[in-house]
């Protein structure tokens, strides 16, 4: 599933760029000012992660507090 | 507070810098590469965390050894576990990166890809070693032994054999890796940070295994 927006991705960015003299680079792609959405994209999903491991180590923190409280 | 967190923060930092910045900086042109070079940021540090992490694993190893101790082994066996989960995305972006520009999923001709096929194949060994042990010194100490053993042969294969022979990866075939012709200045500005972010960010990943198997120890006492 991934791997087909990829090469849809992929494929436009291309699409977009064949014009290009030299190696063809996403010079359209970033023209249009939109690689800031994808770059938003990528860095809520990685901050979202982030937000799931700070979730995860606090869900530590209580067990060990409780462990830590019984065995005394 | 910030004492103890001071590196999941850089990581995080870090991190987040180069998926920005990774996408927006100035790529050499080149044929071929076209864009994928900015892989370079993100599949490359990829496999700096997983031989972080396993180096981080071979000495809890030879801490498990020298001390008999079964808490090292079990942090030699976190570490591993930890590097094992960045060697399967870093297997994987490896191979989609090399469809778009070598041409194939997989070559049989690239010394790097087979040796890393082998290593994984190597520490997915010494998981089952050490779960088929039920004596808990003498698992520590066999586990120990292989994973020492594991890593020798990991740098074998994916440091040592790719320089000695022809290769498709930059810095391989005798030539020192990352150059003035694989990287310029540009590139090191995010990838260094990169590598960084992403060496910490497998220490917190570790640090979370360790306080896992701490309760589980605990529980089962």
């Amino acid at each position: 599933m991934n791997r087909n927006i990829a090469i849809v991705l992929l494929s436009l960015i291309g699409f977009m760029a064949k014009a290009q003299e030299g190696p063809q680079m996403a010079d359209t792609f970033r023209e249009n000012g939109k690689i800031y959405v994808v770059i938003s994209v990528i860095a809520i999903i990685f901050l979202a992660l982030v937000v799931f491991l700070v979730y995860l180590e606090r869900k530590l923190n209580k067990l060990e507090k409780q462990f830590k409280n019984k065995s005394h | 507070m910030i004492k103890k967190h001071w590196y999941k923060i850089t990581a995080v930092l870090l991190i987040l810098y180069t998926l920005v910045w990774g996408l927006l900086n100035r790529v050499p042109r080149l044929d071929i590469l076209n864009e994928t070079i900015r892989n370079v940021y993100y599949h490359v540090p990829i496999w700096f965390a997983m031989l972080f992490m396993m180096t981080v694993s071979m000495i809890h190893s030879i801490q498990s050894l020298s001390k008999n101790s079964v808490k090292h082994d079990t942090k030699a066996y976190n570490a591993a576990v930890v590097g094992f989960f960045f060697s399967i995305p870093g297997l994987t972006t490896g191979s989609f990166w090399a469809k778009y520009t070598w041409g194939t999923w997989w070559t049989f001709q690239d010394p790097k890809l087979n040796g890393v096929a082998i290593s994984i194949l190597i520490y997915l060994a010494y998981f089952i070693l050490r779960a088929s042990i039920d004596d808990e010194l003498k698992k520590a100490r066999i586990a120990a032994v292989y994973n020492i053993f594991a890593y020798v042969m990991m740098n074998v294969f994916i440091m040592i054999l790719p320089r000695l022979t022809d290769s498709l990866h930059p810095g391989n075939g005798g030539n020192p890796a990352f150059s003035k012709y694989d990287l310029n200045d540009a590139m090191r500005f995010v990838f260094y940070p990169a590598v960084i972010g992403w060496v910490l960010m497998s220490y917190w990943l570790f640090q979370i295994k360790n306080r896992i198997s701490e309760l589980n120890e605990l529980y089962h006492e």
